[in-house]
């Protein structure tokens, strides 16, 4: 089974580029050129340095010992949430950055749910010199009052997406209708390993840095390359994507993506697409979605707001389809318990993305000598209303 | 012969419409193409309205959002249209996005198209390879056709590629843009009409996107074959409701 894109941009049955003709060019330019600019030594002296210099990178595959002992197994957490800006989301935006700039653009745009994507936007848009616009939902701008400012700050112009439910999926409309209105000066950072090809297999790239980081690691800590087990949340899916990339191949690596169940998967207010959606097109792609029968697009519910998209990247939906990865479902409640348990046990705290992640320890057992990678994808700086809230702290 | 062939025969420039089904109410739909047809438009764009329509401006989007509101589907369509040719003889396109139809199921709703006696289809995120490697087959099965886009950003050789695999007329989209972006054209536009009218394709152009008035409607007509115009059409009917259609139409073609 082949895990990675093939030549015409898919992974299995998902994938492809179900784009409008007005967006071919510029897909069409990024398709021919992105591995070519991605393999220049230039470019990978840049990249890599600013990954270092810049982002903080490698961050730490820290041997969580505590929370190890209490599940009776041994766990690494690969610590994204170290990253410049607080989570891995800044992996793909310093990628694009530099992709955008040897394509000649000059105007950046994006789209953002909570705002992680946005902001690590901003931030290398600043760090660059470049005009930045991202495009996020008006209730998202409402709730995610802190992420608007620090944009601001960072020099970005935040639009609101005004149509449909007013949140991600239609920021991510709004922001490919921008390119579709400036499709010479413009450089669309999607977020995500989401959107028509190459964007899923690009960003993937981008963020396999964290997998090639717990190869090298995981060799110095325990002798071997490969854990048994890697779990990573998905909202589209772009951590999961950089965590499990390099073992794709690797069929002793048990790969374990954990979905956003909301209130619960069968209660009308979940993001778990892999059990909830079925094939269809969005933002371009060829993937498993959530929608109704008549095939419109269906709003999601997640207390995270990053796990909150009502598809998963074509990636994602062959692996669920292929059974190459296990999905597993995570709660709210189950997600915030997990968080608040990983403070107490490990002192750190995590986005609540991440929480879900951390959940499946309660619902899975592991043998006491798997190594177990568990992706922390993101601090939880920018969740604290929502866990002051939940916990009444 | 389809009868898109049959108008395209016509010696005369074209003026098609488009609307979103379902809107402003879900029943409009047959009045709406019926007063079209009487109003002496030549071609008609039934909008299948889709929650994420990405290459649509507000207009367009905001009575696609009220006519899924308002309960319009693909099989309420269908039934709606069920004898619309006992009434409407002028070519019938539907314009929709491809999740809706993929849900459909791909064969049933071209099946179901022949049926009413719907003549083409515009999909404007069904890419060409992929219809060309995986529908072309069933699309042609039932005598549809297909209408494929071309940009200001298209190349050359893409043009070529697609005039080859036009059935039909080509679907000039006027600038980069959504729909119901512009109210005129300048040189720009012109210089696109002009290059695209010497190059002599084989399937004559019909521009849209920006068409909105007797003005720009002569403007394009003057290189293409025919204009579309939409956005213009739907904000009349969201002011108008289902009346005055034939003053909007004779606005554009008594100038």
């Amino acid at each position: 089974m082949n895990y990675f894109v093939d030549e015409n941009g898919y992974y299995g049955d998902f994938g492809g580029a179900y784009i409008p003709e007005m967006l071919y060019p510029n897909v069409e330019e990024l398709r021919l050129k992105y591995v070519e600019i991605m393999q220049e030594p230039s470019f990978q002296k840049e990249f890599q340095n600013l990954l270092k210099e810049y982002v903080g990178r490698p961050t730490p595959l820290y041997f969580a010992k505590r929370l190890s002992e209490k599940y009776n197994t041994k766990i690494y957490l690969k610590r994204e949430d170290l990253c410049h800006t607080g989570a891995h989301k800044v992996n793909n935006t310093i990628g694009q950055i530099l992709m955008a700039k040897r394509l000649g653009k000059n105007r950046i745009i994006a789209e953002t749910g909570a705002g992680q994507h946005g902001v690590a936007t901003a931030t290398v848009c600043a760090l660059m010199g470049l005009e930045c616009i991202v495009y996020m939902g008006e209730i998202d701008i409402a709730r995610q009052a802190p992420n608007v400012a620090r944009m601001k700050m960072l020099g970005a112009t935040v639009v609101p997406a005004l149509s449909g439910s007013r949140t991600l999926k239609d920021a991510t409309n709004e922001a490919i209708r921008d390119w579709i209105n400036n499709p010479v000066d413009t450089h669309y950072i999607i977020g995500s390993v989401v959107g028509p090809h190459p964007y899923p297999d690009m960003v993937a790239r981008f963020q396999s840095v964290i997998s090639e980081e717990i190869r090298k690691q995981l060799k110095e800590k325990e002798g071997s390359e490969n854990p048994d087990y890697v779990i990573a949340c998905v909202g589209g899916g772009s951590n999961a994507a950089g965590a499990f990339y390099h073992f794709l191949d690797e069929e002793n690596v048990k790969l374990i993506a954990v979905e956003a169940a909301g209130l619960g998967v069968n209660s009308g207010e979940s993001a778990a697409t892999s059990v909830l959606g079925n094939e269809g097109i969005i933002h371009g792609s060829k993937t498993l979605l959530m929608q109704t029968k008549d095939g419109q697009i269906t709003e999601p519910y997640s207390i995270s707001a990053g796990l909150d998209y009502p598809g998963v990247g074509p990636l994602h939906a062959h692996l669920c389809k292929s059974k190459r990865a296990e999905f597993i479902a995570i709660t709210d409640d189950e997600a915030m318990e997990a968080g608040l348990e990983l403070c107490k046990l490990e002192g750190i705290i995590p986005a609540i993305e991440s929480s879900h992640a951390l959940a499946v320890f309660k619902s899975k057992k592991f043998k006491e000598n798997d190594i177990v990678i568990l992706n922390l994808s993101g601090r939880g700086d920018k969740d604290l209303d929502t866990y002051i809230k939940y916990f009444k702290l | 012969m389809n009868r898109i062939n049959l108008k395209l025969q016509e010696n005369k420039k074209l003026l098609s419409v488009y609307f979103t089904a379902g809107y402003p109410k879900l029943t409009d739909t047959v009045s709406i193409l019926e007063k079209l047809e009487k109003s002496g438009i030549d071609m008609i764009e039934i909008g299948l309205p889709f929650s994420d329509p990405l290459a649509d401006g507000p207009t367009i989007q905001a009575s696609s959002t009220t006519a899924l509101n308002n309960g319009m589907t693909t099989s309420v369509l269908f039934h709606q249209l069920k004898d619309i040719r006992n009434t409407v003889s002028i070519p019938l396109i539907i314009m929709g996005y491809f999740n809706p139809m993929m849900q459909y199921g791909i064969e049933k709703f071209c099946k179901k198209c022949a049926e009413i006696g719907i003549d083409g289809l515009i999909i404007p995120d069904l890419p060409v390879k992929e219809y060309n490697d995986n529908y072309k087959t069933i699309f042609e099965k039932y005598g549809l056709i297909n209408v494929f886009l071309i940009t200001p950003q298209t190349s050359e050789e893409r043009i070529k590629f697609i005039d080859e695999i036009s059935n039909g007329f080509i679907y000039m989209v006027s600038s980069a843009s959504v729909t119901g972006s512009k109210n005129s054209f300048g040189a720009v536009q012109n210089e696109y009409f002009e290059r695209i009218s010497v190059m002599n394709l084989k399937a004559p152009q019909i521009i849209g996107f920006g068409i909105s008035n007797a003005e720009t409607f002569q403007q394009a007509t003057k290189y293409a074959k025919g204009a579309i115009i939409g956005s213009a059409f739907v904000k009349h009917l969201s002011e108008n409701g289902t009346n005055n259609i034939d003053k909007f139409v004779s606005s554009i073609l008594d100038s």
